[in-house]
């Protein structure tokens, strides 16, 4: 067998500096160790903070910012690349090893042609000249399945979709012929119809060039289609490592059980979903008369149950949102709560109409002041709703605090104390705080690791329980929605496409749109990216 | 301090780092001799002691003036009128600009452009000949010459903080605020200042130390401090022609007034860490 990479007890330290006391030593990957075989892939799977993009990087010899590699060898054919110099390791770099990062918005610079760049690593190390260097590039954009690809090189970066622009850089990994490819979460980024495409492409292009690939991601799902093993990470240790098939079908720890098991539980819906206690009546919205990002939009959501909003990024429905609150008044339409219909603009609504309507942000970390106490941000609503002061505001917050499952130790921790759930956990509690009917919650899993989701989602099941508040629940993934919507709708370039309760909505005939959607959410299942690509009838929508 | 400290962390003089010590060190002598200069100083503000531009000596510690009164003397009632009038004009310019310009930053539309291109106006005449032109016209009062300098100044702080606030507004803590009915006031105050002190000190800082010298300008150019009460700037002015003859009396006020600009900005530096710090990750650690 042609090893091609083999990392022996690999150990990663970095030394942290918190304000105020003596600076520490982390140590954020312990003995870990892999082989990796000629034109093989294997998958680096585990939640943020488990230190698979630093394992990845580290079969580059790089560590980012104060990262230090301090043991063990990483092997690329016979060469341990920690024993390099500095120039050898500048020749192992974008010559044997390349890299692919998460996000290629970041990574191209947007001064220069797309063209360039791809080839500009290959032509810097002498590889090839630059005519034959332009004639792979093209080779390669064929490969991966770019538009007109003998002129794809003159475009820029901006002119170009964000799948387009991961594969482009698919190319730029793949144009010096390297014998390993890092790929750090390519398609996270992506819409999940995108997302499926730029897979197939990867996947092709691997098959192809026969190059290996480290592949790292969190979804499970992903990985599966990809790789020919699997490595599950959790705190910079190695919890399971094996093929695909035994790892997806036959986990042994009971981590990966439980990333394999995600998002299983499932919610009955609703039996009458008639009642109109929001009702949104043909809203036609946008940031000016030529530019409407909304259509005639026309949803209705009862008491006490939950609309799932569903569509990929830049089908209008965080528009939605922002005109249901009254940041956005719509150009033509009208916004019934119950029973009244609410002003449009923001500053003609009253404080209980603004109390009645709470909002949950995808990013928790924007969504609250860094310089205030988690005291002061769920406490604020209690004295500006409901002018709750001193003992009795304190004791409201320890209260909300249980409610979230965090507690009275977290009262006077600043948000950037907190991990990423506690931060959403918090941000819950604020909108809670308010006693609201409605909650309007934008994608608050989405930026959250599979498990820390699951502890969020469930959270907001129980809260609906006990208070009967209403969820209007913007997404993209249609897990989630399977798992806690009473309603679906699913929109599409500011159109509503289809709207139902969840059973209709996600069972045959569907339209194009939607059948594209639910056939690109990836499945636990080794082959169902051949199985979908073959069957499916629609191109997605950001190609 | 106007920002708020971390409550759990107790105040400790341990915690604070050697260049902030010896930056709240030279402070406090600054504001020592101006609080106590009458009985500091060996001799009198005005007072002639003895022949002009005499050498350091053990009777007159610095030396002698241009009119032979005493350096040592003149530099501790100095201080007075330096540190308040420089100090006064800065906290005015600052509460001004910023006031301004966050409520043009969280209103914007038409209240925006409208204090922008203001601003514009005022930054577009000299700020030097301004001054003069007003200040002549104007009766000769210390408040008189303190407001004019802090309105010129807050030009520049308008600025800079319309630019910081407008970065925080568009964050989605703001527009939470805004969607549980905030007023304009806890917006700008509760919401978005804590979150622009960190540039705001810096400029502070810097610009407590362009007072000074823009007062000794107006000194030097009879317009600031009048004669013969003693300013620091005004008293480079009145011994810079000894330098010529290679007599040092020019260069100690002009050291008192670099040291204690450099004391400022240490203390600065250490406030603008403190506080960055408690963003998490975002300070310069």
């Amino acid at each position: 067998m042609s090893e091609i990479l083999s990392v022996r007890n690999l150990k990663i330290e970095a030394t942290s500096y918190p304000p105020g006391e003596p600076p520490k030593t982390v140590t954020l990957v312990e003995d870990v160790g892999f082989t990796l075989e000629k034109g093989k892939v294997l998958g680096l799977i585990g939640e943020s903070g488990a230190g698979k993009s630093t394992i990845g990087l580290s079969a580059m010899a790089y560590g980012r910012g104060g990262v230090r590699i301090t043991g063990g060898e990483v092997m690329l054919d016979d060469k341990d690349l920690l024993t390099l110099d500095r120039a050898g390791i500048r020749d192992i770099r974008g010559r044997r090893v390349c890299y692919v990062a998460q996000s290629a918005a970041a990574a191209f610079n947007p001064a220069h042609r797309l063209g360039d760049q791809v080839i500009e690593a290959t032509v810097r190390h002498g590889i090839l000249s630059r005519p034959e260097a332009r004639k792979r590039a093209r080779h390669l954009f064929r490969v991966l399945g770019l538009p007109s690809p003998e002129t794809f090189g003159d475009r820029f970066p901006h002119q170009v979709s964000g799948g387009q622009l991961q594969r482009a850089m698919t190319a730029m990994a793949l144009c010096p012929n390297p014998e390993l490819i890092v790929f750090d979460e390519p398609t996270t980024a992506l819409d999940v119809t995108t997302q499926i495409d730029v897979l197939a492409a990867i996947k092709h292009a691997i098959a192809e060039t026969g190059v290996a690939a480290l592949y790292i991601t969190h979804d499970l799902a992903v990985v599966a289609q990809i790789s020919d093993h699997i490595m599950v990470l959790r705190h910079g240790r190695m919890v399971e490592y094996g093929t695909t098939q035994q790892i997806i079908e036959a986990p042994k720890e009971d981590y990966t059980r439980a990333l394999v098991s995600v998002r299983q539980t499932l919610r009955e819906e609703a039996k009458d979903q008639s009642a109109r206690y929001l009702s949104i009546e043909n809203v036609t919205a946008g940031y000016s008369n030529s530019l409407r990002v909304l259509h005639d939009v026309s949803l209705h959501l009862p008491k006490g149950q939950t609309l799932a909003v569903v569509g990929e990024s830049g089908s209008g429905k965080s528009t939605l949102a922002r005109v249901i609150t009254g940041l956005l008044p719509p150009i033509d339409g009208k916004i019934v709560f119950d029973g009244e219909t609410l002003p449009a603009a923001l500053k003609n609504r009253s404080k209980d109409q603004l109390r009645r309507i709470q909002m949950i942000y995808q990013m928790a970390d924007t969504a609250m002041n860094p310089r205030q106490t988690v005291r002061d941000i769920i406490g604020r609503p209690l004295s500006f709703y409901f002018g709750l002061s001193g003992k009795e505001k304190t004791a409201r917050v320890k209260e909300l605090l249980d409610q979230i499952e965090m507690g009275a130790r977290f009262l006077d921790r600043y948000p950037a104390e907190l991990s990423g759930g506690q931060k959403q956990r918090v941000a819950i509690a604020r909108a809670l705080a308010a006693k609201p009917d409605l909650i309007l919650c934008d994608e608050p899993t989405s930026a959250l690791d599979p498990l820390v989701a699951e502890g969020i989602l469930t959270l907001l099941a129980r809260l609906q329980d006990e208070t009967a508040v209403s969820y209007l629940f913007i997404t993209h993934d249609i897990a989630i929605v399977r798992a806690i919507a009473d309603a679906v709708a699913v929109m599409y370039r500011g159109r509503l496409v289809r709207f139902g309760p969840k059973s209709k909505v996600l069972s045959p005939p569907f339209d194009d749109y939607t059948d594209l959607l639910l056939k690109s959410v990836p499945e636990m299942e080794i082959g169902w990216l051949e199985r979908v690509l073959s069957e499916r009838r629609m191109e997605s929508g950001g190609y | 301090m106007p920002f708020k400290t971390q409550p759990r962390k107790t105040f400790s003089l341990n915690a604070i780092p050697l260049s902030a010590m010896i930056g709240l060190a030279g402070i406090a002598i600054a504001l020592i001799c101006a609080l106590f200069a009458p009985w500091l100083a060996p001799h009198g503000e005005t007072e002639v002691v003895g022949p002009i531009w005499l050498p350091m000596s053990s009777e007159y510690l610095l030396g002698t003036d241009n009119l032979g009164r005493d350096l040592l003397s003149r530099l501790i009632f100095g201080a007075r009128t330096t540190i308040f009038v420089a100090l006064a004009a800065t906290v005015i310019s600052f509460s001004l600009g910023m006031l301004l310009s966050f409520t043009a930053a969280v209103t914007g539309g038409f209240v925006d452009q409208g204090l922008s291109r203001l601003n514009d106006l005022m930054m577009a005449i000299p700020t030097l000949i301004f001054a003069l032109v007003v200040l002549a016209v104007l009766p000769q009062n210390i408040w008189i010459l303190i407001i004019v300098m802090a309105i010129l100044d807050s030009t520049r702080v308008f600025r800079i903080g319309r630019a910081v606030a407008l970065d925080v507004a568009v964050m989605e803590f703001v527009e939470a605020a805004r969607l549980r009915g905030e007023g304009s006031v806890w917006i700008i105050f509760r919401e978005i200042l804590p979150n622009t002190l960190s540039p705001l000190l810096a400029e502070f800082g810097l610009r407590f130390a362009f007072s000074i010298l823009f007062l000794s300008t107006l000194s030097f150019l009879g317009l600031g401090i009048q004669p013969p009460a003693a300013d620091w700037g005004g008293m480079v002015k009145d011994n810079k022609d000894g330098i010529i003859f290679g007599i040092s009396a020019a260069l100690i006020p002009g050291t008192a007034i670099a040291t204690l600009a450099i004391c400022v900005n240490l203390v600065v530096d250490w406030l603008m860490k403190r506080t960055s710090s408690l963003k998490g990750g975002r300070g310069d650690v």
